[in-house]
């Protein structure tokens, strides 16, 4: 298999880790998650509904031959909670992993790092594998994985944000001195925004509103395919130094043109005007005054 | 007698099992997970887990979420 996502000894040959959340049907999930390739999706650990019980089992619409459950624990506000919850998500029988959340602000969700990392302490003592969702702080993620974090899942934004990744050059620190696996958790709005993701060096992408609120979920999940897949590449093969300025591609040598752009310079308006009136009646038309039409850049 | 069953007051005819509670519910074991008194029970131990009055029940599974 070629460049797998290896975490606590288990390999993905996807490196887009997705939701189970906000879509609009559970056969819209399924074929997102077969257009996605992912090979491993989150779900929440909630109260049985004791009244409603039409509606139909989560894990009914997951093809768990191909798909491991990674069991969150979402809405919790203390470490507590959270290994309760963990606890709970692990005794469903699908996984002894979690990706830990521990939240500290109602608003913008962002996490409480003093008790997810007592969280996570408690839950590596116990025996789990934990992926804990935590801020792009690159102190807090070496913390995490001093407290034996098996990857460290900065945000790139709001959890539904959409926003981005809000702070490359972070992601890319935590990378940079990160001895575990680095997943982007949360903020992705559109492709360009994984790619962007994988081409800072993170080893996987996770996400769940950008498909799932998509105008079409199984498009976008295509889509956030490719682009994890084009940014893991492109991270992988080395992108060029930026300059402030050009760089020919093509040799200087050899022009037909014997006059240098500096030397033409003062030629101004009198030399396009007598180029356009050379090319025809059609083109004169295109790019009639105030057009603003191809031939003035010539 | 009456129990705490995932927040709310719910009344059980005398001291039951939690097998037998699920039954009650026509919840399928395999499907949920369960606390007790703060406590996960093991999935094996639901036959011999008897609740007693007062007891604080929470039977989870899984639903949607990122």
């Amino acid at each position: 298999m070629a460049d797998p996502l290896v975490i606590a000894g288990k390999t993905f040959r996807s490196r887009l880790i997705v939701g189970t959340g906000k879509y609009p049907s559970p056969a819209v999930m399924a074929d997102a998650h077969v257009a996605s390739a992912t090979e491993m999706v989150t779900v929440a650990v909630r109260r049985v509904n004791l009244t409603d019980r039409s509606q139909p089992s989560l894990l009914d619409a997951i093809d768990r031959d191909r798909i491991f459950i990674l069991p969150n624990t979402a809405g919790c506000y203390t470490a507590e909670d959270a290994i309760r919850t963990a606890r709970l998500g692990r005794e469903v029988g699908l996984s002894n992993w979690v990706k830990l959340e521990v939240i500290g602000d109602e608003r913008t969700l962002f996490p409480d790092n003093v008790a997810l990392l007592e969280a996570t302490r408690v839950l590596v003592a116990e025996g789990f594998v934990v992926l804990p969702y935590t801020n792009d702080d690159p102190v807090a993620c070496r913390r995490l994985e001093e407290a034996g974090a098996a990857a460290v899942m900065p945000l790139g934004a709001p959890i539904g944000s959409g926003l981005g990744i809000q702070n490359p050059n972070n992601i890319r620190i935590i990378k940079d001195q990160a001895r575990v696996p680095v997943i982007v958790d949360a903020g992705v709005g559109t492709a360009s925004d994984a790619a962007i993701a994988m081409e800072l060096g993170a080893d996987g992408v996770l996400m769940n509103t950008a498909i799932a609120l998509a105008q079409d979920p199984v498009a976008m999940a295509s889509a956030m395919k490719l682009a994890v897949e084009a940014g893991r590449l492109a991270f992988l093969a080395g992108r060029i130094p930026r300059r402030e300025y050009a760089s020919a591609s093509s040799p200087a040598k050899g022009l037909i043109a014997a006059v240098s752009p500096s030397e033409r310079s003062g030629a101004g308006v009198e030399t396009r005007v007598t180029e356009r009136a050379s090319r025809g009646a059609a083109f004169a038309e295109a790019s009639a005054p105030g057009a603003g039409g191809p031939g003035d850049q010539s | 007698m009456t129990i705490r069953l995932n927040g709310e007051p719910y009344e059980l005819p005398g001291p039951v099992t939690l097998s037998a509670l699920l039954h009650s519910l026509d919840l399928d074991a395999r499907r949920v997970a369960i606390e007790r008194n703060l406590v996960v029970v093991k999935r094996q131990e639901y036959t011999t887990t008897t609740l007693h009055d007062s007891d604080e029940v929470e039977i989870v599974n899984f639903v949607g979420g990122g």
